[in-house]
């Protein structure tokens, strides 16, 4: 990974985690640059040596990855064939020329888009929005306390808040602009979509998700350190509703 | 401050003014004004605030002292967290003595829960250390965990070790014959650590009778019940016909799907709970709902079909699943036990038992991961009844078949079952069946650029979660995960029944239309020229009939 971000020129690097197909697993990379609220350049490898760089996820790709179901191949030149279209669709498809197989490779990144965008978070204080916009991490940031680790409010999702304006003014006033301008977990849907456990008698707090089996996220309380990653399937469950 | 600066040569006392020589150096001297503005400005500093009590001079100096100890870079940007810190700390010292007492109460009790793993047992004399020595249940739990360490499975170091200690704990209060880390299963609040094991032969027999003490008496009340049903009285409203599905029992301790006993605990160091056996019945309805655990053994399942037990029977169910499905060896490293009595008793030759090959030659990884026919089931798989060995409920006992002689039976015949059979024991992998198009299995060695010391690794595509792993003569299954079972498509739970009808529908009942005006009119007519059309049969008629009378008679 070193070598990777001397090859990329990113600030920071990370492993983001491992997704299993049936023949293989894929390793994801990601890597930033200054701004880390900027969409996030990702890449894959089949052997953590060999890293390739993964397109950038568009909406529409992500749109026809959630119609596939089923386990990754584990080969990213696999394609598969849409046949949850309807014929209005197909038509449309064929029109503008685009073909109705999806490759893998966009499958995963449209997979990893939206893990991130629904699962990816950060404890609370760790990132500050100065008044021109760009986030950066927070350096005064010591971790959160015990008791406050066990919270869900305590963490945040690190994509654009959607739910943030609809709160009312009476919350609003108590939200410090700086660190308060994501949305926060509490009023994730379906309601107990998290599990909270604190492991190893109170020094490790680790957040499972159950709408994305296989998203851990950790943090150390009174400590810098946390952080998420993903081994799994690559699966949304969508069971979810009746498992709780 | 300035205080003794520099005079201007224009300014009295220039040439006068030597350091230590001055004769108005213990005075303060000229720019008085100046330095009556630096005290007014300090006292202002000094002043204390009404509503915290500290003073910003105290402050200022506390932060800058910060500063230089610490060195920040970009200090400028971050002064006010660095404000907001030092005042912070103030109130912290305050605060020491309840922060204490909140903090001892997770990490120490769960800390001296650790330690008492870490002591030994009292009373150990030197016998009992040589019999450990040399036989002991207790499986070596970081050879495991360092096996499955190859493959990127498992928990972390610290972690296995207390799973160790707390099997060993297990061993030493029950009779324990074998033992095995199962694995461990998520759940909501908290997790579960679960481990098999099996008795010594004979220890289960108290558990067994009380068990069978109620079955009897279940019995007895059905007979009971038939009898009142034969005495009904046509006035009473008619009893339902409703037969509920014979109860089928569950396999006896020992066998089948109770082969094992298992134990579970929510952390290495707490008690061990012991789960009970499980009934065909919660395997069946077990998977028809997909539900999380917990953490809480007496957590009530609601789902529908409603779950007859709670989270400590549901949990069984599914290790027994997860067991049925997914505990493979090496082919060869089970044999089937040489039996010399009547497999015709066993319903075709079904064997139960199998014991460790002696001569067990292991295949070399490569192959172990090449091909799925290297591998066998020995977990005994659950026929859809429920149970491993099937079992006929409508099969009457002798003593039931004399009873019931020259009775008539009550209700409709059941339909006889079909009798299931389910893969027998030791079958190759290569027979599992896939979901859609992936492989049941999928086999994977531990690494590619060490090929003399790599592992040959298993993971289940059907249960997501686990895993095998063979490296020459040693193996092993776990499971990590949530305990549920891979569905490509989404959960759809069972609808309710429709509602049963109240009665019997028949024409007598049922309502038709009443006739209308000109039906009655053709039915009328119609009648008529019957009528007409049988007047003149009857002469006919009349000799038929007279035969007919005497055949009766």
């Amino acid at each position: 990974l070193l070598l990777l971000r001397r090859d990329y020129r990113f600030q920071r690097v990370w492993f983001w985690g491992c997704v299993q197909g049936v023949r293989g697993a894929y390793y994801i990379a990601e890597g930033l640059g200054a701004d880390r609220a900027a969409p996030r350049s990702r890449l894959y490898s089949l052997n953590c040596v060999e890293w390739s760089l993964l397109p950038p996820a568009t909406e529409e790709m992500v749109a026809r990855a959630e119609q596939l179901k089923g386990r990754f191949q584990g080969d990213p030149s696999f394609e598969y064939e849409c046949t949850e279209i309807n014929a209005e669709d197909a038509e449309r498809l064929l029109e503008d020329g685009k073909e109705l197989t999806i490759k893998e490779e966009s499958r995963l990144v449209a997979t990893i888009e939206q893990i991130d965008r629904a699962v990816g978070i950060i404890p609370r204080g760790a990132f500050v929005k100065t008044p021109l916009g760009s986030v950066h991490e927070n350096r005064n940031f010591e971790g959160l306390s015990l008791t406050e680790a066990k919270k869900l409010s305590s963490y945040f999702h690190f994509t654009e808040p959607v739910n943030l304006k609809n709160k009312t003014l009476l919350e609003k006033a108590d939200l410090d602009p700086s660190t308060d301008f994501l949305d926060s977990l509490e009023h994730d849907i379906p309601a107990g979509s998290w599990t909270v456990q604190v492991e190893k008698g109170g020094t490790v707090v680790v957040l499972r998700s159950l709408l994305w089996l296989g998203l851990t996220f950790y943090h150390v309380p009174l400590t810098k350190q946390y952080g998420y990653v993903y081994f799994g399937t690559g699966e949304k469950n969508l069971d979810l509703p009746f498992m709780l | 401050e300035r205080g003794h600066g520099p005079y201007q040569p224009q300014e009295p006392g220039y040439g006068l003014y030597q350091p230590g020589y001055s004769p108005y150096d213990d005075q303060i001297p000229d720019p008085k004004s100046r330095t009556l503005a630096i005290e007014n400005a300090k006292a202002f500093l000094l002043k204390s605030s009404t509503t915290s009590g500290l003073n910003l001079y105290d402050h200022l100096a506390n932060m800058l002292t910060k500063i230089l100890d610490e060195r920040p870079t970009n200090a400028v940007d971050i002064i006010e967290n660095i404000s907001k810190d030092v005042k912070w700390a103030q109130f912290q010292k305050k605060m020491d003595t309840l922060r204490d007492e909140h903090e001892i109460l997770p990490t120490f009790e769960a800390a001296e829960k650790l330690k008492a793993l870490f002591l030994k047992a009292n009373g150990e004399g030197d016998e009992e250390l040589e019999e450990e020595i040399e036989e002991t249940p207790l499986p070596n739990v970081m050879e495991t965990a360092f096996y499955f360490e190859q493959a990127g499975i498992g928990l972390s170091k610290d972690e296995s070790y207390h799973i160790f200690l707390a099997l060993k704990k297990l061993i030493s209060a029950q009779p324990i014959r074998t033992c095995r880390f199962w694995g461990k299963i998520l759940g909501l609040e908290m997790n579960y650590i679960i481990a098999e094991v099996q008795y010594h032969e004979g220890e289960e027999e108290e558990e067994t009778e009380e068990e069978e003490g109620t079955e009897e008496g279940g019995k007895g009340m059905g007979e009971v019940e038939d009898e009142d049903e034969k005495n009904e009285k046509e006035d009473e409203p008619p009893k339902s016909t409703y037969k509920p599905p014979p109860v089928i029992p569950k396999e006896q301790n020992g066998t089948g799907a109770n082969k094992y006993v298992y134990f579970v605990c929510n952390e290495p160091g707490k008690p061990w709970v012991k789960l009970p056996p499980v009934t065909p019945a919660q395997i069946v309805c077990a998977r028809k709902i997909k539900k999380f655990f917990t953490g809480r053994l007496d957590a009530p399942v609601v789902s529908f079909p409603p779950f007859p037990g709670n989270e400590a029977n549901y949990l069984r169910a599914q290790i027994a699943r997860i067991s049925a499905g997914t505990h493979i060896s090496p082919i060869g490293f089970y044999q089937f036990a040489e039996e010399e009595g009547d497999e015709e008793e066993e319903g075709g030759g079904r064997r139960d038992t199998y014991e460790e090959n002696p001569d067990f030659q292991p295949p070399s990884v490569a192959e172990m991961v090449e091909s799925l026919s290297t591998w066998v089931h020995h977990g005994q798989s659950i026929l859809k009844q429920g149970r491993c060995v099937w079992f006929n409920p409508f099969q009457k006992s002798e003593e039931e078949e004399e009873e019931e002689d020259g009775e008539e039976e009550k209700g409709e015949e059941p339909d006889e079952l079909q009798q299931e059979v389910g893969p027998p024991l030791l079958t190759p992998l290569s027979e599992d069946e896939g979901i859609q198009n992936i492989p049941a299995w999928t086999a994977q060695s531990s690494t590619n650029l060490i090929p003399q010391y790599a592992v040959a690794v298993l993971q289940s595509n059907r249960w997501p979660g686990a895993y095998a792993f063979a490296a020459g003569k040693k193996f092993d299954n776990i499971y990590f995960g949530w305990g549920h079972k891979y569905s490509p498509g989404n959960h759809a739970p069972a609808l309710p029944p429709p509602v049963q009808a109240e009665y019997p529908s028949g024409p007598e009942i049922t309502e038709t239309r009443d006739p209308t005006l000109e039906e009655e009119l053709a039915f009328k007519a119609a009648r008529e020229e019957a009528l007409a059309a049988a007047e003149e049969e009857e002469d006919e008629e009349d000799d038929a009939e007279d035969d007919e009378e005497e055949e009766d008679d």
